[in-house]
């Protein structure tokens, strides 16, 4: 990122990130391809799992269609087709993915692909043990709304997931280390034991600091998932949505 | 990419739902309640050093439905100063993005915990009095609540009644209202907008509940605005909601009073009831003091409007009312028989 795209208060992140929605469907290729990269890198988690979830594909298989579905989706056009006044990207990209499968079934393919993705590190092993280690309730597979569901907090897992590593960089830039290592410990890692009187003996620094400092990495988790978020919704009306989903705020 | 559990998903959530009071006079104490727009928050005013309730919402942005609403909610209780209408202290946003306000934080109990509290039906009725006065003050400044229901209304530790949750309140064009030959003009800031501190946003509701949009509680919204007639909303639509209100604090239930420990009350008060939710607004009473009026009525023992007596139930009421020298002027004729049948033994 370059310094120009940070804030002028010195934050690491862009106020308004422009939304991949649009960024897709722009004539510039550096443009479209960043969106697509950004796209890329929170959803093809969601739809590897979903791929092995939903469709039971066997791993080899999973991870061919996940890539042949981000080659489709730049192929196809298929984000011109989004319209966000009908519904939810994370929607109509989990409605793309049960189609693709299905034509992929259909025409009984199953290449190898690749070439022509957004340049992310796809991690497939990484991607498989958290699979393994994701609590699954068998009574509820195969209703629409568990798909919606798992779809749903997978795509919460990473979103969530990407802004912890933003919010690791930022600390590491600001030279802020230990404050990601307490949030890692107490947010991240923590359980019903964990207190900030224990990590206050951990680091040997006080309540009050340990407080501060969780506070502000809350603060800037908060920001740069939601700036992440924003990028990823084709309108405002949608951002407030996702945001209210992506933070169980309905649900509360 | 480090993988998230399930609970540090909910650990993350929780971590980030609290609001950013960076560069603020506020200091966050405990979370209170959540509604549908945001959280409100207990705080403490460091400069005042008094404790405030702030209501913040989930989502940064300052151009949203909700962020408007939110705005307008906090100037509408700006304008509204009585002692029945929750206090607003300030409007701002807050260092995260989100739009908040802070108001007098109310130590009471919500109505529908209050009113178990309260057996008489007349101590009731006294206390609907009390939110009939916010509402009719409302309506005479040119303001519709909108959704009055028992979670909307608090009894504080000396029975004051607070009005709560303007979040749908609407705005009347001047002449919408039916109360206004009680307003003050030089008040009625409302049905100015091009003079009013809120000019454009004062004449209706901004957008945020146009036509066909349906905002309020079932079982407390009047037919018009459950179909969302936005435009045919009038004060008779809030007179709705105070029957349903009424018929709640004197049964304990809102369509039957078949609620357990439920009160029966008599036909005066079932008819202003019946008449208050009418289904045409038409039948409803035209304004709220009409209706504080014929409770007034019922308190002192008089008829009410709502209803017409037989000539029985006008000696039952004639007797309750003169109950205490109707039995002196028996006990006294009783006296006077006992005597005269002694002396003429």
């Amino acid at each position: 990122m370059r310094q120009d795209d940070f804030q002028p208060g010195g934050d690491r992140f862009p106020l308004t990130r422009r939304s991949v929605i649009e960024a897709a469907r722009c004539i510039d290729a550096q443009e479209r391809e960043r969106a697509l990269e950004a796209l890329c890198a929170a959803y093809w988690r969601p739809v590897y799992k979903y791929v092995r979830w939903r469709w039971n594909r066997p791993v080899e298989a999973a991870q061919d269609l996940t890539q042949g579905f981000f080659a489709e989706l730049l192929e196809r056009g298929l984000l011109d087709k989004f319209d966000s006044n009908k519904s939810r990207l994370r929607t109509y990209l989990r409605v793309c993915v049960d189609s693709f499968v299905m034509n992929e079934d259909r025409a009984g393919r199953r290449q190898r692909r690749g070439g022509s993705i957004p340049h992310v590190a796809l991690d497939f092993a990484a991607a498989e043990e958290e699979l393994g280690a994701t609590a699954i309730d068998p009574a509820k597979i195969a209703s629409p709304e568990s798909l919606e569901e798992f779809f749903e907090k997978e795509w919460v897992r990473s979103l969530f997931a990407l802004a912890v590593e933003d919010l690791r960089e930022l600390c590491e830039q600001r030279e802020r280390s230990r404050t990601f290592r307490l949030f890692e410990a107490y947010d991240l890692e923590g359980n019903e034991k964990s207190s900030y009187e224990q990590l206050s003996k951990d680091y040997g620094i006080s309540v009050t600091d340990v407080t501060n400092a969780l506070s502000w990495a809350r603060r800037e988790f908060r920001k740069i998932a939601l700036d992440r978020l924003r990028e990823l919704c084709g309108s405002e009306e949608e951002f407030q949505r996702e945001a209210r989903a992506a933070f169980g705020w309905d649900a509360k | 990419m480090k993988f998230l559990s399930d609970s540090a998903l909910e650990r993350l959530r929780e971590g980030a739902e609290a609001p950013d009071l960076a560069g603020t006079r506020y200091r966050l104490l405990e979370r209170i309640a959540r509604g549908g727009m945001g959280v409100v928050y207990a705080a403490e005013d460091e400069n005042l050093q008094r404790r405030v309730a702030l209501k913040v919402l989930d989502v940064p942005g300052t151009d949203g439905d909700l962020a408007n609403r939110l705005v307008r909610e906090a100037r509408v209780l700006a304008a509204l100063e009585h002692p029945g209408i929750v206090p607003v202290h300030d409007v701002g946003t807050l260092a995260d993005g989100r739009v908040f306000y802070t108001m007098k934080f109310v130590e009471g109990q919500r109505l529908d915990k209050y009113i178990e509290s309260v057996t008489s039906v007349p101590d009731r009725l006294r206390l609907f009095l009390r939110i009939c006065d916010a509402v009719a003050f409302a309506h005479a400044r040119g303001v519709l609540h909108r959704d009055l229901k028992p979670a909307n209304i608090m009894v504080g530790p000396f029975g004051e009644v607070l009005v709560m949750d303007w979040g749908l309140a609407k705005i009347l064009r001047s002449g919408d209202s039916k109360t206004t030959r009680v307003a003050d003009p030089d008040a009625t800031i409302f049905e100015k907008p091009k003079q009013s501190a809120l000019s454009g946003d004062s004449t209706e509701v901004s957008g945020v509940t146009g036509h066909g949009t349906i905002l309020g509680t079932p079982g407390y919204m009047s037919p018009e605005q459950a179909r969302g007639d936005v435009e045919l909303l009038d004060a008779r639509s809030d007179i709705f909601s105070l029957g349903a209100l009424l018929r709640f604090i004197l049964t304990g239930d809102r369509e039957s009073g078949s609620a357990p420990g439920a009160v029966r009350i008599d036909k005066s008060l079932s008819a202003i009831c019946a008449k208050a939710t009418a289904a045409s607004p038409a039948e409803r009473y035209p304004d709220v003091q009409e209706m504080a009026l014929d409770i007034s009525r019922y308190l002192d023992g008089l008829a009410v409007g709502a209803h017409k007596e037989t000539l029985l139930e006008k000696a039952g009421r004639f007797y309750r009312r003169y109950r205490f020298f109707i039995l002196l002027i028996a006990a006294y004729l009783a006296m006077r028989v006992l005597i005269l049948l002694f002396l003429h033994r």
